[in-house]
């Protein structure tokens, strides 16, 4: 079956967000941008699902079940650095959908419905939220979207027959659902441990295709529809006192703070 | 103005999120209506009927809304946006995955993790794993939004809402399969007054175990973990508290061996009172703790039951 995999870029997780002084927004000037964390884990569960794992007796990956990989960003060009890294992971090809500014979760559902109705995968499998927005929206939009079941925050993803089982972590422990083909899935962090490209691998995704698209294609209007009133830094906490004791910690904790 | 509040409830008994939620679509304005969608769940909209501020609950009961799976309560609320202005959501894991779907459905951009309501359509959120604190406000003609509800005062008892019964929808194209929800005596990690969490620096499972849940247990306390020992498979992911698991505010958070990422503070600086427990003095989390004790944690942590069971009596 064919997987479609969105993967977004992101600012680097290791780095340290600046707010800007005009309040506007996030500074990204000249900062290292990456693939988002849990479009890695994406990215890495479709090819986990292609190439099977043949050296791990009983494994639920079975080589074949996904037998293409099509990798899809909406951002600027620079995106396409990102699909190039999905590539060198595996995927087999990508799309850019090329807008300049930063796309709502919705507009981002949009599009990749129109992508969903071209390109007619059985699953798409996508990042929980992204590391920079925080939303967790954009899969279960897009389920909506399509009339389709969705499987998020998942720890494991089986297929079988006509229906995939997506085992979720939600809150108190584990739930398991079936859904019927074609699906939506959302990564959680335990599904996978994401892969490196290897460098010969990064060389062959070079020459892997990417098409170009705009919004305009699919006739997606991606006009925001949340204003940005301000972007501020939260407020700091104070640090406290270091203690020296367990006794002066525990006294602390009864007379001083109260909450013994 | 009206806004409809999705309950938080396993059926048998409403979750105090649903009260801090209702406190959320109180700052918005207007009638608050209450919707309890679940399986035998009378018992969670009579609760809900107590709340104080309530106009209406809006119950309805079936077998495809037991398990509250995001496709037959996409079915059911979607078409009762009609009378409302607002829809509000916890969130939780179960409002995080049932919301974008009515939201996309109405053609609505949603607010996510809602911390502060400055008008109707002005809301503040956090982005970045809380290191940027966004104020957005909303061109939509509806509000969908998922409210973290540490964030908000639950509203308190006293109401008497009518309680009215609605239809539930028919099966989706899901269907649950099973869970395994972890059977503990301990309180929820969400709402606890009181949480331990354990880091990396535990080392195992089993130290983890051993150190953290006494510990927590002494205290009446939920257990938390950093994502590094969830990572590491010390303990589980609900025990996650961070960017990508649980906002917790209780009164008592005691960090054990976290060194204190930005993605752990994200999820636990609003605590009332932060122990930090690390053998390492510089680091981060002692910049947000209002106690720290620089100690290796094999000899304080013992040391600190011996002491809290002097006190605790």
């Amino acid at each position: 079956m064919k997987v479609l995999v969105p993967v977004k870029r992101v600012l680097d997780y290791n780095l340290k967000v600046k707010v800007k002084a005009d309040q506007t927004g996030v500074d990204l000037t000249n900062l290292k941008m990456s693939m988002n964390p849990f479009c890695e884990i994406a990215v890495e569960e479709a090819i986990r699902h292609k190439e099977g794992q043949p050296n791990v007796a009983g494994s639920h990956y079975k080589a074949g079940t996904v037998t293409e990989i099509v990798a899809v960003s909406i951002g600027p060009d620079q995106a396409q650095e990102t699909i190039r890294t999905a590539l060198a992971m595996g995927a087999d090809r990508g799309i850019l959908v090329k807008v300049d500014h930063e796309v709502e979760p919705l507009a981002v559902a949009k599009i990749l419905k129109a992508v969903v109705d071209a390109e007619q995968p059985q699953v798409v499998i996508l990042g929980k939220q992204a590391i920079d927005d925080d939303s967790n929206q954009t899969g279960q939009m897009l389920a909506a979207l399509l009339g389709w079941p969705q499987g998020t925050f998942a720890s494991k993803v089986e297929f079988a027959g006509s229906k995939v089982n997506v085992t979720r972590e939600v809150d108190g422990g584990l739930q398991t659902v079936a859904l019927d083909l074609p699906a939506i899935i959302t990564t959680d962090l335990r599904l996978n441990e994401p892969r490196y490209a290897s460098l010969p691998n990064i060389m062959k995704a070079k020459k892997k295709p990417i098409d170009v698209k705009t919004p305009g294609d699919f006739g997606v209007n991606v006009a925001p529809r949340l204003k940005v009133v301000k972007v501020t830094e939260p407020p700091k906490r104070q640090g406290g006192v270091k203690v020296k004791t367990v006794q002066e910690l525990v006294d602390k904790l009864k007379n001083e703070a109260g909450v013994l | 103005m009206a806004v409809l509040v999705i309950a938080t409830h396993d059926n048998a008994s409403l979750k105090e999120a649903t009260s801090k939620v209702v406190s959320a679509a109180a700052k918005i304005g207007g009638d608050v209506d209450v919707l309890v969608a679940g399986e035998n769940a009378g018992a969670a909209a009579a609760a809900a009927a107590k709340i104080a501020g309530v106009r209406k609950v809006l119950h309805a009961d079936g077998g495809t809304l037991g398990k509250q799976l995001a496709e037959p309560m996409e079915a059911l609320i979607a078409p009762l946006a009609a009378g409302y202005d607002a829809i509000l959501f916890a969130a939780d894991t179960s409002g995080k995955n049932i919301a974008p779907r009515v939201a996309a459905k109405l053609d609505v951009m949603q607010v996510s993790g809602v911390i502060d309501v400055l008008g109707p359509k002005t809301f503040v959120r956090t982005i970045y794993a809380g290191n940027a604190v966004l104020t957005v406000e909303s061109s939509d003609p509806k509000i969908v939004a998922t409210v973290q509800p540490t964030a908000f005062k639950a509203a308190g008892e006293g109401g008497s809402a009518a309680v009215e019964s609605i239809a539930a929808p028919g099966a989706g194209k899901a269907t649950f399969v099973g869970e395994e929800i972890a059977k503990s005596d301990r309180p929820e990690l969400a709402g606890a007054k009181r949480v331990v969490s354990g880091g990396r620096a535990l080392g195992s499972a089993e130290e983890f175990q051993k150190v953290i849940e006494p510990l927590a247990d002494l205290l009446g306390a939920a257990v938390g973990a950093s994502r590094a020992a969830v990572d590491a498979g010390y303990a589980p992911n609900d025990y996650q508290v961070g960017q990508t698991g649980k906002v917790v505010a209780p009164e008592l958070y005691v960090a054990v061996g976290i060194s204190g990422a930005i993605q752990h503070l994200a999820g636990m600086k609003d605590s009332k009172v932060i122990v930090a427990i690390n053998k390492d003095e510089d680091a981060p989390i002692f910049q947000v703790a209002d106690y720290g004790l620089v100690a290796d944690y094999k000899a304080a942590v013992p040391e600190l039951e011996g002491e809290l069971k002097k006190v605790l009596g």
